[in-house]
């Protein structure tokens, strides 16, 4: 290898180290976030999520004293389950623990060679059996199913449906996902406000757009520039009017009242971007449709509109991003009559003071569809933000 | 920004063109056609943005439930702007007006203070992390990853970048540190500090949650303009013997300024309106508040729709030279079409 090549690499080592540090920075935040979702609760609140990277379960003192004979499950002494609620009620601080530890098994010391732990040691491995801490498996995938069924209790969904003691609103079966407390309701209530307001502001824009690229009409300029205008138009702005008519029209937790609030503040984005786009197509294609006699009407439906396919897509993607991560207009709009998913949320950290394990399924949960949708469809994504660069 | 700027910017963008004259002469079209496309966007636009920022503007002089004049609202035993009591609220009482130092104290508490510090700082972090990003991307192999890694926040929603920091963040007790932040802190031999609710600490790392969201933004557009900066005057530069610093900030920078300025204003109209984080990570609480959340506060939690209106009025005031500069380049960049 040459000296120039050498130096080359060597010199481009700090621009390496620049680039991987943020890009850690940026993504270790997210990362903790889906491991710790995976996470038992017990875990979650004892020790931190970068600690399962570390070869044995979550250090501690029970992996210190207890795990060589009675395993790290408490399952491998089969007279000696420590899983077993019977067993462990025995020993339920470290006075009685540490006088069972002093005592001889079957003629040798309880311990052997291994030294008796301390006080504050002994206490915590009691503390730790009597959670079930010790013996829970690392990954679990319970947080999720109880952040999809709104589950409020102190245990998981599944252990209360195994001993029939759920609260009244837990039926344990396929129609717990409906639950309004839960994310598996939210995400449907989700879908449902967004496909309808993805696709309408699409759609008038769509001929607004057409209006204003290739239509001649009076006052076509002003009327453009004041579009330009409204697209920063902040949104708190028409929020205390728009409640308080559709408080009278009886539109206020209606699905019909947010489709077209979408629909109106997306417009002014969504016709600009269009209007730039379909004002690029080449003239001669329209010269030659009107020559043909081909109507607007045939124009837009069989030319404009398959053509505008890429702005749409960029568009779309914009759109339904927006309006699925809208917390605003969720809650002024729908409230918790039909939660959607950010508003779910938002609930969980403001009012109920979830725990982490709930949390963190369910703040993963809302932000499956948006990255599903992001990394596959990124291209039109960026196009789309490169043409317009500016949104409500 | 000159006119030979903006066809820069506007080739780096690859902006399609149009323009009135050319406009099939063939076309024949009812007086009424053009009309017909626009009704539906025209009604829905009229409707949810240009009636209620009347009504809103109205609203911000009545009372709690705007039934009569906000001047009624006025207490006789204190200061009174008549109907702009209202705005007398909305601009004042966070202050505290007995001396010039007390009031420089609790601005920068303050709910405008707050925002004029995420102004600052959000929008000098957002383009400046993401524009030497997008410059020291442009050389290594990787360039594609790394910036979707940068750019993947914009996917999240606020809340969910709130839950995420909101675990960075967390003060646990003193023997367990669950939050990433503290056990570093307590690694390095520190003590653990409740980040969120110490005044003063707190709105900074909220503004790290809003660089961490909007630099993707910010990276995207601007390595799209540093693309377009011409191979052959960087290179020029460099047979000159100008090093990779100087030809940075003498040839590059200056070439994608327009860029830039436009990147600028769209981060600080998106700050200015920020609510989502804020009311996700402190509600507003700690010191924390900004314009956009303590709108929200008076008018769903106090149910004070005067003074809720006038508070978004305040907002929107703040916003208009921003709408102006944005307008302004669209005629210009319509100038040259």
């Amino acid at each position: 290898m040459n000296r120039d090549r050498i130096n080359k690499i060597l010199s481009q080592i700090p621009t390496h180290f620049i680039i991987i540090f943020t890009i850690l920075v940026w993504i270790v935040p997210t990362f903790g976030l889906l491991i710790t979702s995976l996470r038992p609760s017990q875990d979650i609140n004892s020790t931190g999520w970068w600690t399962v990277f570390t070869s044995q379960k979550a250090g501690g003192p029970y992996a210190q004293y207890c795990a060589s004979c009675h395993g790290a499950d408490g399952k491998a002494l089969p007279g000696a389950d420590l899983t077993d609620p019977n067993v462990i009620s025995k020993y339920p601080r470290s006075l009685q623990l540490l006088a069972l530890l002093r005592k001889d098994i079957n003629g040798q010391p309880h311990m052997g060679d291994i030294p008796l732990p301390s006080a504050q040691e002994a206490a915590d491995i009691a503390s730790d059996l009597k959670s079930g801490g010790v013996t829970a498996p690392r990954f679990t995938i319970s947080n999720y199913v109880d952040a999809m069924v709104g589950y409020r209790g102190t245990r998981t969904y599944a252990e209360d449906c195994r001993d029939k003691t759920q609260a009244t609103d837990i039926h344990c079966n396929i129609s717990d996902l409906l639950n309004p407390r839960g994310m598996g309701r939210a995400f449907i209530n989700s879908l449902l406000v967004t496909i309808p307001a993805t696709i309408l502001p699409i759609l008038f824009a769509a001929f607004a757009g057409y209006a204003f690229a290739w239509l001649d009409f009076k006052g076509r300029f002003v009327l453009f520039a004041l579009l330009v205008g409204l697209q920063v138009v902040p949104l708190q702005m028409t929020l205390v009017p728009i409640s308080r008519l559709y408080a009278q029209l009886g539109l206020n937790g209606t699905f019909l009242g947010v489709w077209l609030f979408h629909t109106g503040f997306g417009l002014p984005y969504a016709i600009y971007l269009m209007r730039n786009f379909l004002g690029s197509l080449p003239n001669d294609l329209f010269e030659a449709a009107y020559i043909d006699g081909a109507s607007h009407w045939t124009v837009f439906y069989r030319l404009v509109l398959p053509l505008a396919m890429p702005a749409i897509a960029s568009l779309g993607i914009f759109q339904f991003l927006w309006v699925w991560n809208d917390l605003l207009v969720a809650l002024v709009f729908l409230g918790g009559t039909t939660p959607v998913m950010t508003y779910q949320i938002s609930n969980m950290v403001t009012s109920l003071g979830a725990g982490w394990h709930l949390l963190t399924a369910a703040a993963f949960l809302s932000m499956l569809l948006p990255m599903i949708v992001f990394f596959s469809l990124q291209r039109y994504f960026v196009r789309g933000m490169l043409a317009g660069a500016v949104k409500g | 920004m000159n006119v030979q700027d903006v066809s820069k910017v506007r080739a780096a963008l690859k902006k399609p063109s149009t323009s009135s004259q050319n406009i099939p002469k063939i076309m024949k079209q009812g007086k009424l056609t053009p009309w017909l496309y626009l009704l539906p966007a025209l009604v829905l636009m009229s409707f949810f943005i240009v009636y209620p920022m009347i009504t809103t503007i109205g609203l911000s002089f009545s009372n709690k439930d705007g039934t009569a004049s906000a001047a009624t609202t006025c207490r006789p035993d204190q200061s009174c702007w008549g109907v702009f009591e209202n705005y007398h609220y909305a601009l004042t009482s966070e202050f505290d007006f007995s001396s010039p130092g007390a009031f420089w104290t609790s601005f920068w508490k303050s709910s405008y203070g707050n925002n004029v510090t995420w102004m600052i700082l959000m929008t000098a972090g957002t383009v400046g992390i993401g524009l030497a990003f997008a410059v020291l991307a442009d050389r290594v192999k990787y360039e594609a990853l790394s910036k979707a890694i940068i750019f993947m926040p914009m996917a999240i929603s606020f809340v969910g970048a709130g839950i995420i920091w909101k675990f960075v963040y967390d003060y646990g007790t003193q023997n367990v540190q669950i939050g990433l932040l503290n056990s570093i802190v307590k690694a390095l031999g520190g003590q653990p500090v409740a980040w969120l609710s110490r005044p003063g600490i707190n709105t900074f790392l909220l503004i790290v949650v809003g660089v961490w969201i909007w630099t993707g933004f910010c990276m995207t557009i601007l390595a799209a303009a540093l693309k377009s900066v011409p191979d052959e005057i960087l290179e020029a530069a460099r047979v000159d013997g100008a090093t990779e610093w100087v030809s940075f900030w003498k040839i590059t920078v200056p070439i994608i300024m327009p860029t830039i300025l436009v990147v600028v204003t769209t981060m600080v109209i998106n700050v200015l309106k920020l609510f989502d984080i804020v009311y996700v990570m402190t509600g507003g609480n700690f010191g924390t508040n900004v314009i956009a959340n303590r709108m929200y506060t008076e008018m769903y939690k106090n149910f004070n729709i005067g003074r809720g209106t006038a508070v978004a009025v305040v907002l929107v005031v703040a916003i208009i030279p921003f709408i102006y500069y944005n307008v302004r380049r669209f005629l210009a960049q319509e100038a040259i079409r």
